[in-house]
């Protein structure tokens, strides 16, 4: 057994007096994809928060076994990278360069070639390259924030609902994305509301409800688990 | 005494060199502010020093910013011991003795050496920019990195217990004498009516070259792009690995830079006291709000509006000069918080 990449042993959250997550545990193996699954309220967007340093928390966080460095920045430089849900993107300034930062903190020449791999991966980025971000459609957008995030080369990315506020079949789009993702061996961990996409492409999954894990095992068990199909995934199918 | 075209064409020069270096001032306060949220108040005096510095350089006698720049070192130095009493490393400690003692002792030797050689104008000016720049690291580090989170407000009130601290190091470094610095050149020429001293044609050009080296650092660095993007966004900024340090302290050294050049242009034109950056500063910040505190452009053209009417109303209501100019902004405030009401009812 090779060890995990992700390992969180009960982690807290608390905004001021309120607490949010109520000791979250969870582990991920190199290379696969977790998704992270719960209700609008659940506390996904904060579990992800504190595995980035964006928000501070208690808890272990071991990161390729040893403890995650302390700032976002040295947590990019180790290799994380996130996809907020509002994506955070230079709205301002062109698609070019929203992609070249990504690649901050990495040198030069390898920047060149990641851009390249990235620019073949997003066509439509590379079309408007000189476009400002702020001008793009949503799922251009989303790509574009992937796209950043490509850019630092990371072993870990943390999606926050890739697909929320797109049209169902660009959803569908950036989740073939996120699936393709994994063959250049990074590990994902993924949030969605949209639980039946999400279960469809990850290998571990787990249900979230009011900052606590409620249920967890392999996606293929949870996406035909009766109680979660009546909550989570819509009566159908 | 009326206005005629003689004196109009003076007025005009007399208000464009002003303007000129009010626009450099009003583009440092904006990067400042967009970049760290600060509003950069103690830049006046860096100006001041910066006049100062060329003013005692030029007599051939040390200045006392070395000494003030070697005492903001080591007030760097044990703020950083401090921070790391936990965890101490070596690698980071030699390289904060490197930057935090190393630097300013540096400088301080450099100095002392030059001083009496009685170099050209250009070398003292390249001596008080590299005496002075290093400045806004280290004020930054000691005053507003360990605010970097604060609200707008603390950072102000931060910036004006800064400006008063420096106000005080100035007249305790320098003395309440004013000083003027000789003219980086002597001479002038006539342009059919006008007298063209060539201390303003630099003024121009130097305004102009400074503008272009910072529109290819943010248009063109991955640094200046940094800074853009925490401006624009500075959870994105973080998300890709930009530490608000590195951009905060490369902004303060910017600034610092701007202001001291600033001094150098001045200096050889009005008498500087240890106080008189403050007002200088601030006309530099009634541009930058005018520019809306986050338009280059609009800043740079404001300043040179701001200078003109400084030289006019010097002309016609010289006793209401300050007043005049200072009420450039009114409008402006009103015009913004008319928008921001707006945005309110949205
Ligand atoms: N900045 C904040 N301050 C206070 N409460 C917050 C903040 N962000 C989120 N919360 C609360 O924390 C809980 C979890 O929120 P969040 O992590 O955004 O959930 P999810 O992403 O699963 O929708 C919610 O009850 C929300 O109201
Ligand atoms: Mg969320």
């Amino acid at each position: 057994m090779s060890r995990n990449l992700l390992e969180l042993t009960d982690i807290h959250v608390s905004y001021g007096r309120a607490e949010v997550l109520h000791g979250i545990s969870l582990a991920m193996r190199p290379g696969s994809i977790v998704t992270v699954i719960g209700a609008n309220g659940a506390g996904k967007t904060t579990l992800l928060n504190a595995v980035m340093g964006v928000i501070p928390s208690t808890g272990a966080i071991l990161y390729d076994g040893a403890p995650v460095p302390r700032s976002v920045e040295a947590r990019v430089a180790a290799g994380l990278c996130l996809v907020p849900e509002k994506r955070e993107l230079f709205s301002s300034m062109t698609v070019e360069d929203n992609i070249e930062l990504g690649g901050f903190l990495r040198r030069a020449s390898e920047r060149g070639e990641t851009r390249e791999e990235v620019y073949t991966r997003f066509p439509r980025l590379a079309e408007r390259r000189k476009q400002l971000a702020g001008t793009l459609s949503g799922g251009e957008r989303q790509m574009l924030a992937l796209a950043r995030a490509l850019m630092s080369r990371p072993r870990l990315l943390l999606l926050d609902e890739p697909s929320l506020g797109l049209a169902p079949k660009i959803v569908v789009d950036i989740l073939n994305i996120v699936s393709e993702l994994r063959k250049t061996g990074v590990a994902i961990l993924l949030v969605e509301q949209n639980a039946r996409a999400a279960l469809e492409i990850a290998d571990e999954g787990y249900l979230v409800e009011l900052g606590e894990v409620r249920r967890s095992g392999p996606a293929a068990e949870l996406a035909v688990d009766p109680a979660l199909m009546e909550s989570y995934l819509g009566a159908h199918s | 005494m009326h206005l005629d075209a003689t004196i109009a064409t003076f007025l005009i020069q007399d208000g464009l060199t002003n303007g000129a270096v009010y626009a450099l001032l009003g583009l440092a306060i904006v990067l400042v502010f967009s970049v760290t949220r600060v509003i950069f108040i103690p830049q006046g005096e860096f100006v001041a020093y910066g006049a100062l510095t060329l003013a005692t350089l030029d007599t051939g006698n040390v200045p006392g910013t070395p000494k003030l720049l070697l005492c903001f070192g080591v007030a760097a130095f044990l703020l950083d011991l401090w921070s790391w009493r936990r965890d101490l490393k070596v690698d980071a400690l030699l390289r904060n003795i490197a930057l935090n003692l190393g630097l300013p002792l540096l400088i301080y030797g450099a100095v002392l050496y030059l001083a009496p050689l009685q170099l050209p104008s250009v070398v003292r000016v390249l001596i008080t920019v590299s005496i002075i720049a290093p400045m806004g690291l280290y004020v930054y580090r000691i005053a507003y990195r360990p605010l970097a989170d604060a609200s707008v407000l603390v950072l102000l009130i931060t910036s004006v217990g800064v400006h008063l601290a420096m106000l005080g190091l100035g007249l305790i470094f320098f003395g309440p004498e004013g000083l003027r610095a000789a003219p980086l050149h002597d001479g002038s020429f006539t342009m059919g009516p006008l007298l063209v001293t060539a201390q303003s044609v630099l003024i121009y050009l130097m305004t102009i070259l400074i503008m272009i080296a910072l529109y290819f650092f943010f248009e063109k660095t991955l640094l200046g792009k940094a800074l853009r993007a925490t401006a624009v966004n500075r959870l994105g900024a973080r998300l890709v690995g930009v530490r608000t340090q590195l951009t905060g302290v490369t902004a303060f050294v910017l600034a610092a830079t701007i202001a001291a050049l600033s001094g150098v242009l001045m200096g050889p034109i009005t008498t500087i006291y240890y106080d008189t950056g403050f007002l200088i500063g601030l006309k530099g910040f009634v541009a930058a709000i005018l520019g809306g505190m986050g338009s280059f452009p609009v800043t740079a053209i404001a300043a040179i509006g701001v200078g003109m009417v400084e030289s006019f109303a010097s002309f016609f209501a010289s006793n209401y000069k300050e007043i005049i100019v200072f009420g450039l902004i009114v409008p402006v405030l009103i015009w913004l918080s008319i928008g921001a009401i707006h945005h309110e009812e949205e």
